[in-house]
């Protein structure tokens, strides 16, 4: 029997505008629609010590960025090792050709299915790593 | 020239608690008090980005932290920020015990109606704080 590893997924949840919600709501419905993923807050991970910093040596991981300033990535690169895979939610919408959202406390409903669509493209990447891991 | 306070909240994710921190501020910055209360992305501050280090150090600061780890209030501390007010969604719920928040994603009502009562709580915190400005 193959045991797979869990997939850890982390998400910006910047506070700064809507994207930040969207990775955030993203990263969530990914953890709720699957047992074989776990998640740490950020800035817990970025404040932590050796106990939260080796959560991604212990997990593959998936960061979840709102923004091209890319700070899930590069606080896991910096304080663990090299995430798995990266989702910049700004360059997904405009790739998708979607505005961004305008409300950052809830999202609309385009908005939130922008976020589900998300959350889809991590269930593949989960998938992916999982196998490849 | 006054300049808005700035609310930090944690924004954890692992449970609802994080979720009411976030909430809540957004209703302060955006609804209740905008243009008197601000806020920032807490993991660009404890990467270092120094735009967010500068705002901090130049604001009054409140925090806000879901959960006993406090990860806000010790952040902004860490990057140089002074904490005028400290709010905490764990003395919310021992005030409030008759609701039971169990959502993360988006808030059930019980977490509605807690993010509502701190934000009315933080709302008249920045008042307070920005009266006190020159």
């Amino acid at each position: 029997m193959t045991i797979k590893p869990k997939i850890g997924v982390v998400s910006c949840s910047g506070e700064c505008c809507g994207l930040g919600t969207i990775s955030r709501v993203a990263t969530r419905l990914a953890l709720e629609g699957s047992d074989q993923t776990v998640t740490i807050c950020l800035p817990l991970f970025l404040a932590g010590e050796k106990q939260e910093h080796s959560f991604a040596k212990d997990h593959p991981t998936i960061a979840v960025d709102g923004c091209g300033k890319r700070c899930a990535y590069k606080a896991i690169e910096k304080y663990s090792k090299e995430p798995s895979a990266g989702v910049d939610v700004e360059a997904l919408l405009k790739e998708w050709g979607v505005e961004p959202p305008k409300g950052r406390r809830t999202l609309d409903t385009r908005a939130f299915n922008v976020a589900s669509r998300i959350a889809e493209l991590l269930a593949v990447k989960i998938g992916e790593i999982q196998e490849t891991a | 020239m006054k300049k808005p306070v700035l609310v930090i909240p944690c924004s954890g994710i692992g449970k609802s608690f994080g979720s009411i921190s976030r909430d809540a501020v957004f209703r302060v910055c955006d609804e209740l008090r905008p243009g008197k209360a601000d806020t920032l992305c807490l993991s660009l501050l404890v990467l270092g980005d120094e735009e967010a280090r500068r705002k901090v150090a130049g604001s009054t600061c409140i925090a806000v932290d879901g959960c006993t780890l406090e990860c806000s209030g010790n952040n902004v501390e860490r990057s140089g920020g002074k904490i005028a007010a400290h709010f905490r969604v764990m003395d919310l719920l021992r005030q409030n015990r008759g609701l039971r928040p169990r959502t993360v994603t988006t808030l059930d009502e019980d977490g509605e109606k807690l993010s509502k009562i701190l934000s009315e709580k933080i709302a008249a915190k920045v008042d307070e704080l920005w009266e006190t400005q020159p």
